[in-house]
């Protein structure tokens, strides 16, 4: 028994977990990537309201812990209890699994997700496909919200979204099979649809995806870029949730802890489909510049990067710190403010060390790219109007449909004459 | 790669198909219904799993659960059923009903006791990871003319559902 | 509570109709409270589906018998009431009601006064506009440019406050002139706000005007032919966005707004994007316009002779002003005494509510929102 469980790691783990049929290293992946998701959603809650606020030049959460850094443990102790309001003609099963569907389809989908040519949970052999198969049974979670919620509003939100998340799967899908399609242009003329064979066939090509056959891997880029964020139902695209307009949302009816596992599932959708744009177009967790800075010094600049990342955030944390006001009421703020930071560099110090850093690299490109992305959702967000739903569908249907469709025909020529 | 407590997974999945199937037809609400023919499509995906056809498996998900039985259940909430629902129930062809269940039924006892002796020559079992290159060889290559006549059923289905539904061309 | 059918006889209601599959027309209540009604608006809907075959606009929760106050206040003491009705661009209430009751009593204001009038109704133009660009974009789902403009319009108010002492509901002038002497440094307190507020301008057109989403969301939506302004009274920039070049600044001016050089922008369509596009230069010439005036201001004295108690001649005037929402008239009947026996007013925003049905009519139900956006009413306004 004991040695089943350390053979995993003795053999200079080179393939995944699930490959290696290790169960117990699976289901440590599996909650190392569950605390992780849950991590980075409360993360990126935080950094919506900040990042949000200051794009409209105020501040933000800034009372709750040093600038509002406990701002969403507050909001979620705050849910928590909240009373529960299940409305009294609502069907209450189908009302109780609705949040659960998404919450499961999302969380899924994080099994195949590439953190590293060895850091997931299992490489199915069909990755991108489950991937977008079980993203895509969140639709029926919305729409289950919408229709145990038993109101004339919440029914139409719901079916407003989830035909918004149908036409927008199409391109989506559309997109990622012109990016698929590139990993088979290789000498032995197949390619893959795992994950983690995917970013090897960029390896192997020698190049991100995003730049082959310029601009067709660009344009392939930015239609799933746009139809993940259509759907994962954010602004721009966001009318059904909107609060200005008439109907209000198929979570209308959802209060306190339930309310809150619907954003729970949406961010952690976003995370995941951002986590597939990344593995298909920018290279998964190879290094930036994999081919054109390439040798040993470029290899230790790169990989002295997470270590500068964590010390850039203490250094901004102990500015933060300097510039809290010298008031005795602060003063907790700035003591927890200052460990923060402290904890941050000790981190980013810790990262500097060769074996860590060697072992970091993978998982730190991989998260700061998908980090790129959350922050382009806030940007979004933030400087958008949103569509009309007619404009929407329109965008989708004819605008999106027929460019991915070109795009997919013109790769596939392209990769059979060249 | 070693099977993981096969028998314990089939029979598990089985049951789970075969139950969720049962409520498909014994639900009073359309909508529970649909949810069970969903469950049972799950279990029918996690099934071809077992039998080593990935490609498959992936696309009943992505098609079926997550396509079709999303349509149905807009036609469900769509269209009022209460009407329906206080219709009264046709059992006047219960005889029609038990012939066809018994056909069916002694159908299955006898695929069940013949066994493998209905499939002339052996079985080749093909390599799972390239599942999904094979099936497409096949498709391009052998059943070129059956997908073509598929996809342009599929076209003439959409057209058709396109002007039934506008109101004017 | 009263029944939603009883306001619906214009709505053409009969039996269900069958429209697009099979389903019945909805009539649906934007209620008075809502989130994008700028105010408390009832708004009674009939869809098909979602397109809109006809509005009702229920309005009244706002009234506060301001007209009728009037005849129990004297000219004077009527004068804070009037800041109240279009409470974002108190200044220029104030404005028109001052120089109706000065052309009653046959006085002029000086010279100076009538600088720092044009200086700060030119201002509360802008503020009013910014405050219009805010709550618009936010309406059609852009939230940065309410605090954008929110935090520009500021500034405004804190010259507002050092002038008169108090930002929204100003009471800035009196009849015969201003009250107040200009603060220690307004010249260059203006001076400095219009060269603040230049590149915002620039800053606004830079989120907005070249944004295809935006231009989705407002062309062609709400769109009213010059005519149709004309016959419904519709006036203001929603007037110039469809084309027809009618500024009472310029047609029939009041101050001395002759002594300016500005120009009236002017639309082609008349739909929301020009409505926006007229707005946006108004706001540039009203900096213009201010430029020009803290320039010259003369000195002298900021009253003129007016009656301690003041009684006009039996007579009736109505005397209008271009605010920032379009013609806001006044109409003051005086019988002899000290308190006027009626003062009317003629709300722009009420006027052009009444467009707001011809303009949705077989749109869809989120372009309502936006058009209540553009036509910017104010229900302080519209009710009284």
């Amino acid at each position: 028994m004991l040695d089943y469980i350390t053979s995993y790691l003795s053999d200079s783990v080179k393939i995944t977990p699930g490959q290696a049929g290790n169960v117990f290293w699976a289901l440590v992946y599996i909650l190392i990537i569950f605390g992780g998701v849950s991590v980075a959603v409360i993360a990126m809650n935080w950094l919506e309201r900040k990042a949000l606020a200051h794009f409209q030049i105020r501040l933000g959460p800034m009372r709750v812990g040093p600038h509002g850094l406990l701002q969403p443990i507050a909001d979620a102790l705050k849910l928590f209890t909240k009373e529960d309001i299940i409305p009294a003609a609502a069907d209450k099963l189908v009302f109780w699994i609705a949040p659960l569907i998404i919450l499961c389809a999302s969380f899924t989908t994080y099994i195949v997700v590439p953190f590293g040519p060895a850091h997931a949970v299992t490489d199915l052999n069909i990755g991108i496909l489950f991937m977008l198969g079980v993203s895509s049974l969140a639709v029926l979670g919305v729409v289950m919200a919408g229709w145990a919620s038993n109101s004339h509003y919440p029914l139409i939100g719901a079916l407003r979204s989830s035909a918004q998340m149908v036409s927008y799967e199409i391109a989506m899908g559309l997109a990622v099979v012109s990016a698929v399609l590139m990993t088979s242009l290789n000498a032995t003329g197949t390619g893959t649809l795992s994950m983690i064979g995917i970013v090897h066939a960029q390896q192997a090509q020698h190049v991100w995806f995003l730049f082959k056959f310029f601009p067709l891997g660009l344009i392939a880029f930015v239609i799933f870029a746009i139809a993940m964020v259509a759907e994962t139902n954010r602004a721009p695209f966001d009318l059904p949730e909107a609060e200005s307009e008439l109907t209000a949302g198929f979570h209308t009816e959802y209060s306190g802890l339930r309310w809150s596992l619907f954003m729970l599932g949406e961010y952690a959708a976003m995370i995941a489909v951002s986590s597939i744009a990344v593995t298909l177009w920018l290279g998964g967790w190879m290094r930036p510049f994999p081919n054109a800075l390439t040798g040993e010094t470029w290899d230790l600049v790169f990989s002295l990067f997470p270590g500068f990342t964590f010390l850039a955030l203490s250094v901004f944390a102990f500015v933060g710190v300097i510039r809290m006001p010298k008031h005795p009421y602060f003063r907790l703020q700035t003591m927890g403010l200052a460990g923060f930071g402290a904890v941050l560099g000790l981190i980013g110090l810790i990262l500097f060390v060769p074996p860590v850093r060697d072992r970091v690299q993978d998982i730190y490109w991989f998260s700061a790219k998908v980090a790129g992305f959350m922050y382009l959702y806030i940007w979004y967000r933030a400087t958008f109007p949103r569509y009309r739903f007619d404009q929407l569908m329109k965008v989708g249907w004819k605008v999106l449909l027929p460019v991915a469709l070109g795009v997919l025909i013109v790769t596939a020529i392209l990769g059979v004459l060249l | 790669m070693a099977p993981v407590a096969t028998t314990f997974f089939f029979y598990f999945l089985s049951g789970v198909t075969l139950i969720s199937a049962l409520m498909v037809i014994t639900q009073r609400n359309a909508v529970h219904s649909a949810l069970a023919l969903i469950l049972s499509l799950l279990g029918q995906a996690a099934l071809y799993l077992m039998l080593y056809a990935p490609f498959v498996a992936g696309v009943q998900i992505i098609l079926y659960a997550g396509g079709i039985m999303v349509l149905f259940l807009f036609v469900i909430m769509l269209v009022s059923i209460e009407r329906q629902q206080k219709e009264e129930q046709f059992n006047k062809l219960w005889l029609v009903g038990l012939t066809a269940a018994v056909a069916l039924g002694g159908l299955f006892i006898g695929v069940y006791v013949k066994g493998k002796s209905l499939f002339s020559g052996p079985l080749r079992p093909l390599p799972e990871t390239s599942n999904t290159q094979d099936i497409a060889v096949m498709l391009y290559g052998n059943y070129m003319f059956a997908f073509e006549i598929a996809s342009l059923l599929l076209l003439v289905a959409i057209i058709g559902a396109v002007v039934m539904a506008k109101k004017r061309i | 509570m009263t029944d939603a059918t009883k306001y619906l006889s214009h709505l053409e209601l009969g039996g269900p109709d069958k429209t697009y599959l099979d389903s019945n027309e909805l009539i649906i209540n934007m209620g008075p409270q809502h989130p994008a009604t700028h105010g408390v608006l009832r708004v009674i809907l009939k869809l098909d589906g979602e397109k809109v075959l006809g509005t009702e606009c229920v309005i009244g929760y706002l009234h506060r018998g301001v007209e009728k106050i009037a005849e129990h206040r004297t000219y004077t003491m009527f004068n804070p009431y009037v800041d109240r009705m279009d409470y974002v661009a108190a200044v220029s209430n104030g404005l028109g009601y001052c120089e109706a009751v000065e052309k009653l009593l046959n006085i002029e204001a000086p010279p100076r006064a009538n600088y720092i009038r044009v200086i700060l109704t030119e201002l509360n133009r802008l503020a009013s506009h910014q405050l219009w660009l805010g709550t618009h974009a936010l309406d059609i789902g852009a939230m940065t440019p309410l605090f954008y403009t929110f935090r520009d319009r500021e500034e405004i108010l804190k010259i507002f406050e050092k002038y008169c002492g108090a930002r929204l509901t100003t009471h800035a002038f009196r009849i015969g002139g201003c009250q107040y002497e200009t603060y220690e440094g307004f010249e260059r307190d203006v001076k400095k706000f219009v060269d603040f507020a230049r590149p915002k301008i620039v800053e606004y057109e830079e989120l907005l005007t070249t944004n295809r989403i935006w231009l989705e969301r407002t062309k062609g939506v709400g769109k009213i032919s010059a005519k149709d302004c004309i016959a419904l009274g519709v006036t203001g920039p929603v007037l110039r966005a469809s084309g027809v070049k009618w500024d009472l600044r310029k047609a029939q001016p009041y101050a001395n707004y002759p002594e300016f050089d500005f120009e009236i922008p002017i639309g082609q369509n008349g739909d929301t994007y020009d409505r926006y596009l007229v707005r946006m230069e108004e706001m540039r010439q009203s900096l213009r316009i201010i430029e020009q005036a803290v320039a010259k201001i003369p000195e002298g004295p900021i009253m003129a002779k007016v009656p301690k108690v003041m009684k006009p001649a039996v007579g009736e005037i109505y005397h209008s002003i271009e605010a920032p929402k379009g013609e806001l008239g006044y109409f003051v009947v005086s019988d002899g005494s000290t308190q006027p026996y009626r003062v009317r007013v003629r709300p722009p925003s009420f006027v052009n509510l009444q467009a707001l049905d011809l303009m949705v009519r077989g749109q869809l139900v989120a372009d309502v929102i936006a058009v209540i956006g553009t036509l910017d009413i104010v229900l302080g306004e519209v009710d009284r």
